[in-house]
């Protein structure tokens, strides 16, 4: 999100900047006394482009899910009991004592005596708990609260699902650029490994080393780095493919001929002059991408092999239903990681849907 | 044209030969101790000690694993790419068959439900996204676009289990998994099959849901480009009715699209579907992989991806050529 907004907030800035300039020429002209901007209003395309994703409902929809889902994992843990310091913490008071009298009978010379044997049941943590006003969703089977477990969980999911698509474009952006700019065998062996790549099946191939890391005994927290690197090594091709076809065709037009002409240094022609004009659909497939990565982080950790396994995570969480028991017994195991992932995806979605169709100039609506 | 069919079909060879090197690296990768215990365990206690030294050797004759320095993978390789180019695709060790006839006889499940879903969707999706297309902005066009989203937006495996939940479990309509029910000996081969046919229901229900969207909103976006094209403006300006120009003008041209982008659902078909047959256990060919993906059986493992990839390739190349061969405008070759 911050990466998002601050790219939004150059481009804002940069064409604001060359408004004003056109503000300040128009304002020398005015002729009646009164100020053009009273009349006319003057939008920089970065606010068109606000205007016309804020005018679509789905787009403001998207937008309110993710920020309610950022504040519920980034915020949430600090108002909840059950999370200290980004841990969980296991539920361990015995709230659920429960007394049993067993009353025991005597007989002694023709008399009948009785007393009562009480137990006391402590459960030492209090996990399968129910959902109450201690826990709104009820404890985990090993006591942690479930809560506090989606919010912690939802910061793995969230940063994971970041991290990757940033070094996905980073990659994506260098490889692609280079494609697209030289052209020739730089091209060929580029595209070569993107179509290698593409043709892999991904997720066999993440099972694989999910199977391998089990193997090399891997099972801590470093393994959430080796799937972020997995993850950013098979998903790059799209954004390199992607960013190669608008080089390609944007380094036909005139004002690459005109920024040739001017002797500017190749890299300044790639950054200042390509780059600005592939960042739109950079930004929309960016977005979109971090829907589907959280997706597949998800899928692998239902399959169990994906966030290490004391450490939750959305997808871990969700694993529980592969448990019989739990799918019947404990809907409040799964159903809410569900529903967490589902409107991340759907986040994503959408607002990366209301950015395309608020990029596109020709798009009139 | 030919001369680009037999360029692409040895670029596609190349692509093979690329994705067989990093596979094979990557399974290189597992240590050998866990292989072997994971051979062991495969084979069972039935198995006696002779039996599984044999195999061990053969094994890691057969894969080079003996060696693991750079020299020792890219042997181990080549003699690996040797014998798979001869078709020995090696034995898997946990279905203790070989590996094409595991992939074979585990198809027809993955692709009866591939296949039928697919219908349906097409079905469905073809006739809605061009209703939505021709009233744009309208009522229909934007719950469509919310549903497709949704549909797009659910995880298989969470959708699958609130199915398997509801209907399996707490309406109790379908069984929670498996391919069929115990039925008594005298049940008919009709019988069978339709018991058969009902587990099938929820996981073709299942596939159909959630790629459905994509379909919709590709012939959404296609029939509303038709709809601007200047032949479609020439219809109606001599006078045709609407209907004629919708369900004849657009709606062929919509297609030609969306046939190209038939071919490319080949893996999607042949290649099973992973998730939905594990939630739903049955036993097709993406529930196999898997279960032999996390024993490590790499006879498997390089034959089932293999497997796949080509289909990839063969997806992407059969788009391209139908292209051509549906829209007569579009000349091949460079």
């Amino acid at each position: 999100m911050e990466e998002k907004k601050n790219i939004l907030g150059e481009v804002l800035e940069e064409s604001t900047e060359v408004t004003e300039g056109t503000v300040a020429a128009e304002q020398t002209e005015d002729l009646h006394g009164e100020n053009l901007n009273d009349r006319v209003r003057v939008l920089s395309p970065g606010m068109m482009v606000a205007k016309r994703f804020f005018r679509s409902k789905l787009s403001i929809v998207g937008l309110v899910m993710l920020v309610a889902l950022f504040l519920f994992s980034f915020v949430g843990p600090l108002f909840s009991p059950w999370a200290e310091g980004g841990q969980g913490v296991r539920d361990e008071v015995n709230i659920k004592d429960t007394i049993v009298p067993v009353r025991i009978d005597y007989v002694i010379d023709g008399e009948t005596y009785y007393f009562y044997d009480i137990t006391t049941e402590t459960p030492s943590v209090n996990n399968y708990g129910d959902m109450d006003i201690h826990h709104w969703l009820g404890t985990d089977k090993s006591g942690y609260d479930i809560l506090a477990n989606l919010m912690l969980g939802g910061r793995i999911s969230l940063t994971v699902g970041f991290v990757v698509v940033i070094l996905e474009t980073l990659i994506g952006v260098v490889l692609g650029g280079l494609a697209g700019y030289f052209g020739g065998w730089v091209d060929m062996l580029v595209m070569r490994i993107v179509d290698v790549i593409s043709c892999i099946p991904s997720l066999p191939i993440m099972l694989i080393l999910s199977a391998t890391l089990n193997a090399l005994g891997i099972l801590d927290i470093s393994r959430l780095y080796y799937l972020m690197l997995v993850l950013t090594l098979i998903g790059w091709g799209g954004l390199a493919r992607l960013v190669r076809g608008q080089i390609l065709s944007l380094r036909e037009q005139e004002f690459m001929l005109a920024a040739k002409c001017s002797g500017l240094s190749t890299s300044r022609k790639i950054f200042k002059h390509l780059l600005p004009n592939v960042l739109p659909q950079l930004i929309v497939s960016m977005t979109m991408g971090l829907g589907s990565i959280i997706l597949m982080e998800a899928t692998l950790g239902f399959l169990g092999l994906g966030a290490p396994l004391d450490t939750p995570t959305w997808g871990s969480m969700i694993n529980t239903a592969m448990d019989p028991t739990a799918l019947n017994k404990y809907p409040n195991f799964w159903i809410p990681p569900g529903i967490c992932i589902t409107l991340a995806i759907l986040g994503f979605n959408f607002v990366g849907d209301g950015l395309r169709d608020a990029f596109d100039p020709k798009m009139k609506r | 044209m030919v001369k680009y069919v037999i360029k692409r079909i040895l670029l596609s060879v190349l692509i093979l030969l690329g994705v067989s090197m990093i596979l094979y690296v990557l399974v290189r990768m597992m240590p050998v101790s866990f292989l072997e215990a994971k051979l062991a365990a495969s084979l069972g206690s039935g198995g006696s000690d002779t039996d599984y030294a044999e195999r061990l050797a053969e094994m890691k004759a057969y894969y080079g694993l003996a060696d693991d320095s750079f020299w020792g993978i890219c042997t181990g390789y080549w003699g690996w790419l040797t014998k798979f180019v001869g078709g020995d695709f090696g034995s898997s060790w946990k279905y203790l068959q070989p590996v094409e006839e595991v992939i074979f006889k585990n198809m027809g499940v993955s692709f009866a439900i591939s296949f039928v879903s697919l219908i349906l969707q097409l079905a469905i999706a073809i006739p809605l996204g061009i209703k939505c297309a021709c009233n744009q902005y309208g009522k229909l066009d934007y719950f469509a676009t919310v549903l497709t989203m949704i549909g797009i937006s659910f995880p298989t495996f969470f959708l699958g289990s609130i199915l398997i939940k509801v209907f399996a479990v707490d309406l109790g309509w379908f069984d929670v998994g498996g391919l069929q029910s115990n039925l008594p000996t005298t049940a008919t081969d009709w019988e069978r099959f339709v018991d058969m046919l009902w587990h099938l229901v929820l996981p073709m229900f299942l596939l159909t849901v959630l790629s459905i969207g994509s379909w919709l909103r590709y012939t959404r976006t296609n029939t509303l480009e038709v709809l601007n094209a200047d032949y479609i403006r020439t219809a109606r300006a001599k006078g045709l009715s609407e209907n004629s120009v919708v369900y004849k003008h657009v709606f062929r041209n919509t297609l030609i699209p969306l046939v190209t982008l038939l071919a490319g659902t080949l893996p999607g078909l042949f290649g099973g579907a992973m998730i939905t047959e594990t939630v739903f256990d049955l036993p097709g060919i993406g529930n196999i992989a898997y279960k032999a993906l996390l024993e490590g059986d790499i006879p498997f493992i390089m034959g089932y991806n293999m497997f796949i990839a080509a289909l990839t390739v063969i997806g992407i190349l059969l788009t391209d050529i139908m292209y051509a061969v549906v829209d007569p405008r579009v000349k091949l070759g460079d």
